[in-house]
């Protein structure tokens, strides 16, 4: 009996969702499959070039807070083509207009280029490299001058400086500006379903543009770029909590709070 | 005085008269896609151009109706029909049974087959055992991708959002092969400087589910009034020889293909 019912149970939720729900959302699920390598697409692009591009940021971040001749410059003239150009665009002149020369055809540098996953790669990589540079730099520009003062008094050298004293300081200072970023990148990242790739996006157009569907596609898109920026502003507060452990006011401390000896105000303050 | 009366006379006139006025008035806006030559392009000053264009124009003028084109990418031709942003498709939209589903079609207004095409000294063979493992680029949402999906299922699919976009990537060579309608690969790609070495590999390539009958209008579901006002208008430009000039302006052979 079971048995029999089952499908026709089935049968009837998807005539509703067909014909009387304003959304076939039996389409979306039927083509789970579809999203689910959407999903993957878009996950391992982002968090790919976020690491690539936060390790390239670093140094380039560094060379231009300490103003070091000549490299300052060039940096800072990446900096501005990448900030100043639509990603769109920097995605288009990698994959159509590299691809128009014979001679990046001929080159070795083709079997990379040749493939749109990697063009997204590396436009997604320059690009958010750009952005964090200028993030990064703002961070190391703001670090204390009496916390480097110390450090040198201290008789640090110049690298061990920089990797205990303004390093940290400066990624602690801009992290919620890179949390910005990286949503920003996930976002960006569906600039990718214009070469062909399948991301979450390129899922969602796929289905409409195969069942002639004006919502289905990108509501699932929406949806599922919903829950990714959830999970994203989770691992930020999660990290801030870590990072700024030391400038909240401590829990055991309620007691010492009550005999009124701290403000935990003016820890905050820096 | 007088003046006054007649201004009051005429705007009462109108107001009786507003609704049916202002329908008739109204323009009967096509969706056509712009980037499909030689059905449809656009010229580098922006205007509209293609045997979609010039047909559209000439059923409008049939019908007595004043006509405004409305420019739409592919991918969302039929909602934005859907959506009321256009009344009617003239974009070499194949008639199939998926596409039944959500909207209504005239009779067709040509039909031409689907080929591949790729280069010239390939060693490729169109069948389906022989392109497993291959990569074939085609427009997405199209009876292409219908027809690479059923029949050539080993092969990698990529869906690009003009078949521009597909010749663009043939001639880099990101992808082996194209699959597309055998007169615009033809004349769109193949016969222009971009073409030279390539050319059409095998033969028609055809499935009744994917392929249909072949180009018609698409209109939104139960406009019977516009559908018959269209068919009469295709029926009439093929009779006094307006479809014959505009086939042998572009085609140097019938587009229309077999009469039923």
């Amino acid at each position: 009996m079971a048995d029999e019912r089952a499908p026709s149970i089935l049968e009837s939720i998807r005539a509703f969702s067909e014909n009387a729900s304003p959304l076939d959302f039996m389409v979306i699920l039927e083509h789970w499959d579809l999203f689910a390598e959407g999903l993957w697409m878009t996950t391992n692009l982002v968090v790919l070039s976020l690491l690539i591009g936060g390790c390239l940021s670093i140094p380039l971040a560094v060379a231009r807070a300490n103003r070091t001749p000549i490299l300052n410059q060039i940096i800072w003239g990446y900096v501005y083509v990448f900030r100043g150009t639509p990603l769109l665009v920097q995605l288009y002149l990698i994959y159509y207009g590299l691809g128009q020369f014979e001679a990046v055809r001929d080159s070795a540098l083709w079997p990379i280029l040749r493939d749109p996953w990697w063009c997204a790669l590396i436009a997604f990589t320059l690009n958010t490299a750009a952005y964090t540079t200028e993030i990064f730099r703002g961070g190391i520009e703001a670090v204390p001058v009496g916390e480097v003062e110390a450090a040198k008094a201290c008789g640090m050298p110049r690298l061990k400086r920089l990797q205990r004293v303004i390093l940290p300081s400066a990624f602690r200072r801009v992290l919620p500006a890179y949390s910005n970023e990286v949503i920003f990148m996930l976002h960006g990242s569906v600039v990718a379903s214009t070469v062909t790739i399948v991301d979450i996006l390129g899922a969602g157009r796929e289905l409409n543009a195969k069942y002639y569907l004006a919502y289905e596609g990108f509501i699932a898109a929406a949806i599922l770029y919903m829950i990714l920026v959830y999970f994203i502003s989770r691992g930020f507060k999660f990290w801030e909590k870590k990072w700024f452990a030391h400038l909240r006011p401590r829990e055991d401390a309620d007691a010492e709070a009550q005999a009124g000896a701290t403000a935990p105000q003016t820890a905050l303050v820096r | 005085m007088r003046l006054a009366k007649l201004t009051l006379a005429v705007a009462a006139a109108a107001l009786a008269m507003g609704i049916s006025l202002a329908q008739a008035a109204e323009p009967l806006r096509i969706g056509v896609e712009g980037a499909y030559p030689p059905f449809s392009w656009k010229e580098a000053d922006g205007t509209l151009k293609g045997f979609d264009i010039d047909i559209a124009m000439a059923l409008c003028d049939r019908m007595g109706r004043e006509c405004e084109l409305v420019e739409q990418d592919w991918d969302g031709i039929i909602p934005a029909l859907l959506a009321r942003k256009y009344d009617a498709i003239i974009a070499s939209m194949s008639i199939t049974e998926e596409r039944k589903k959500r909207v209504d079609f005239t009779k067709k207004y040509y039909n031409t087959p689907a080929r591949f095409v790729a280069t010239a000294d390939t060693s490729l063979d169109p069948t389906p055992e022989g392109m497993k493992g291959k990569t074939v680029g085609t427009q997405r949402g199209t009876i292409h991708q219908c027809y690479m999906e059923k029949v050539f299922p080993d092969t990698e699919l990529r869906l690009y959002g003009t078949q521009e976009e597909v010749f663009l990537d043939l001639q880099a060579g990101r992808i082996d092969a194209s699959i597309s309608d055998s007169t615009q690969a033809n004349d769109g790609f193949l016969k222009t400087d971009q073409g030279e070495g390539y050319a059409f590999l095998g033969g028609v390539q055809y499935l009744q589910e994917c392929h249909g009958e072949g180009a018609g209008i698409a209109v939104r579901k139960g406009e019977e009034d516009l559908i018959a006002a269209f068919n009469k208008a295709i029926q009439e430009i093929r009779a006094d020889g307006t479809y014959q000039q505009i086939n042998d302006k572009y085609f140097d052979f019938d587009v229309y293909g077999a009469t039923e």
